[in-house]
């Protein structure tokens, strides 16, 4: 069991850091090994927003060594960015082992991709001119607080909070999931695929890599997937829906969207609250109602339902 | 004479057409009720004493707890505003109550209650009234999925459109829905009445042994086992009072109706022949 959420404001901007926080936090019963947050800021169409690790927090009690590790690994993803033609604007260390970069680059996303999670030990979580992961061990609060997130700016969110069921508790394994190698493409989901494997293959076999086993991963990758090859993003929706089996609601968002799409058992939750200028989604009404305190109109959506928001 | 004639149109609605075996169920569907229940958390109230509270600020084992505070002083009719969508609210109310929730609920809002009359102002979460055995409750706006989960008794209405799984495993009782139901609605339903008066999701009365769902517009399908009847003169004098009691209406008329019944082809599905078993699926 894990809790989702996302929102969108249309035509605005708010604190949206602060109230997906208010959110996941909500949902903190349905797991907190985990808390994940995809947040779209003010688009630079120029510059790229890089988030990165380069450690697990497991890794920190590993011996002395791993604190110069972590600063080596650093040093190279920056040597490397450096020789792929990547222009570094500035940097900002979240934790010991996370980092956010603003950088310039017009060469090809997946070259510097794969060049810079060569590196043993880094990984990417997510790469957009809009889109910024942020994802940690513990649930929403702990996790909001430990990366300065309740001041964050922008459109729309997602976000998930983690009962790790099938995999570790750790960074690389929480939610939510860039669709790697494709900028501002993030998604959560609660579920259960059960052709993982043979989409994963049929994926790899198009050239995609995956960071971990999770099959939410692999929703990412698939519909970033059909947008490359001229879907829509509601029509790869649309085409999830038939494509993937299992039992699953999984929540999308582009630079300038977000989606939902539930399969066609309708077997796990979602609640919606559809304003003029406002959508809000999660598991639980409880966690759209951390943010609206009074009465307001929600609904569930309904199987094979696929809705889409523009910001 | 008043016995028979009941009993007689139960069995022409289709109802009651199977022996259930079993411990359990004899004690839940045996007429003669063998066994004498107690209920030691039941109060005896009165309606016209009336109280509400506001719940903005109390967790929900206080809300309940304040509920079952006030039941023993004899509050019959009590209002609970700002339930704010928290989970498993008025569950467990063993005894005669008017219960106005003024507000939201969220999962398992009014589980195993036997009796009392619940309105609920705004919407509900999953599994409403889950194994409710007798009362009322009615729901002014829409509600998630198993809305009346293994019911066995008294009415639950949602005015607003529910979710999927709709009365699965219901056992007795009736769910009324004012708008549209999702998929797998009356899954595995073994007894009582669903009525639909918008649409069904997919998967309508899938397994279902017993009981009769009727739906006002479309179908989207059928569940296995699941298979048209005849509306007769009976279901449509049954239908408008009950509609009635509850403010619904269907704009084509009770009698145009659909009616969904079990075609009871997976009862000894274990003794089926393999070729019979794909034939019933």
């Amino acid at each position: 069991m894990c809790g989702i959420a996302g929102l969108i404001h249309r035509g605005s901007s708010a604190n949206i850091g602060h109230e997906l926080t208010a959110m996941l936090q909500a949902l903190k019963h349905r797991g907190s090994d985990s808390a994940g947050f995809a947040l779209y800021g003010h688009p630079q169409p120029d510059h790229y927003v890089m988030r990165f690790k380069v450690a697990e927090q497991e890794d920190l009690k590993s011996g002395f060594s791993i604190h110069e590790q972590m600063l080596k690994r650093k040093s190279t993803v920056d040597q490397r960015m450096t020789e792929i033609g990547a222009k570094l604007e500035s940097q900002e260390q979240a934790t010991e082992y996370a980092y956010r970069y603003l950088f310039a680059y017009d060469g090809k996303l997946r070259r510097l991709a794969d060049y810079i999670e060569d590196v043993e030990g880094a990984e990417i979580l997510s790469i957009g001119h809009a889109l910024e992961l942020v994802k940690d061990l513990g649930d929403a609060n702990r996790v909001s607080s430990q990366y300065q997130l309740g001041a964050f700016e922008g459109s729309h969110a997602i976000g998930h909070t983690r009962m790790a069921t099938e995999s570790n508790v750790d960074i690389c394994s929480a939610h939510p999931y860039w669709a790697y190698p494709f900028h501002d493409v993030a998604v959560v989901h609660n579920g259960q695929l059960t052709n993982y494997w043979g989409k994963r293959r049929e994926l790899e076999r198009r050239g995609h890599r995956f960071m971990s086993n999770c099959d939410s991963e692999l929703i990412a990758v698939y519909l970033a997937d059909r947008m490359d090859r001229g879907d829509e993003l509601e029509e790869g929706m649309n085409r999830s829906i038939t494509e993937l089996d299992g039992v699953f609601t999984y929540v999308v968002a582009t630079a300038d969207s977000l989606g939902m799409a539930k399969d066609v058992m309708a077997a796990k939750p979602m609640v919606l609250y559809e304003g003029d200028d406002f959508i809000a989604l999660a598991s639980e009404e409880v966690a759209i109602r951390s943010i609206f305190p009074h009465e307001i109109d929600t609904y569930d959506p309904y199987e094979g339902e696929v809705r889409v928001w523009q910001s | 004479m008043a016995k028979l004639k009941q009993d007689n149109a139960s069995y022409r609605l289709g109802m009651h057409t199977e022996q259930l075996v079993g411990r359990t169920q004899q004690i839940f569907f045996s007429p003669e009720e063998a066994q004498n229940f107690t209920c030691p958390d039941a109060y005896d109230v009165d309606f016209d004493k009336r109280t509400q509270f506001d719940a903005t600020d109390m967790d929900i084992k206080a809300i309940n707890l304040k509920i079952r505070a006030l039941m023993s002083e004899g509050y019959g009719t009590i209002a609970v505003q700002n339930p704010g969508a928290r989970h498993s609210l008025g569950v467990g109310i063993l005894n005669r109550l008017q219960l106005i929730f003024e507000g939201s609920l969220g999962y398992f809002g009014v589980g195993l209650i036997d009796g009392p009359n619940v309105r609920i102002t705004g919407r509900v979460g999953w599994s409403c009234a889950e194994n409710m055995l007798a009362g009322t409750v009615v729901v002014e706006k829409n509600a998630g999925s198993c809305f009346g989960a293994a019911i066995r008794g008294g009415d639950l209405v949602c005015k607003g459109d529910v979710g999927a799984r709709t009365g699965i495993d219901q056992k007795g009782g009736t769910i009324l829905v004012g708008g549209r139901a999702g998929a797998f609605t009356g899954f595995m339903m073994q007894r009582g009445r669903i009525i639909i008066l918008g649409d069904a999701g997919r998967n309508l009365g899938d397994a279902m042994y017993d009981g009769i769902i009727y739906v006002g517009g479309k179908i989207a399908s059928l569940g296995t086992d699941a298979v048209p009847a005849e509306m007769t003169d009976l279901d449509s004098a049954w239908l408008s009072p009950k509609l009635g009691m509850y403010g619904l209406n269907t704009p084509n008329g009770v009698e145009n109706m659909q009616k969904i019944v079990a075609g009871k082809q997976l009862w000894n599905y274990d003794n089926l022949e393999p070729v019979e078993k794909k034939i019933v699926l």
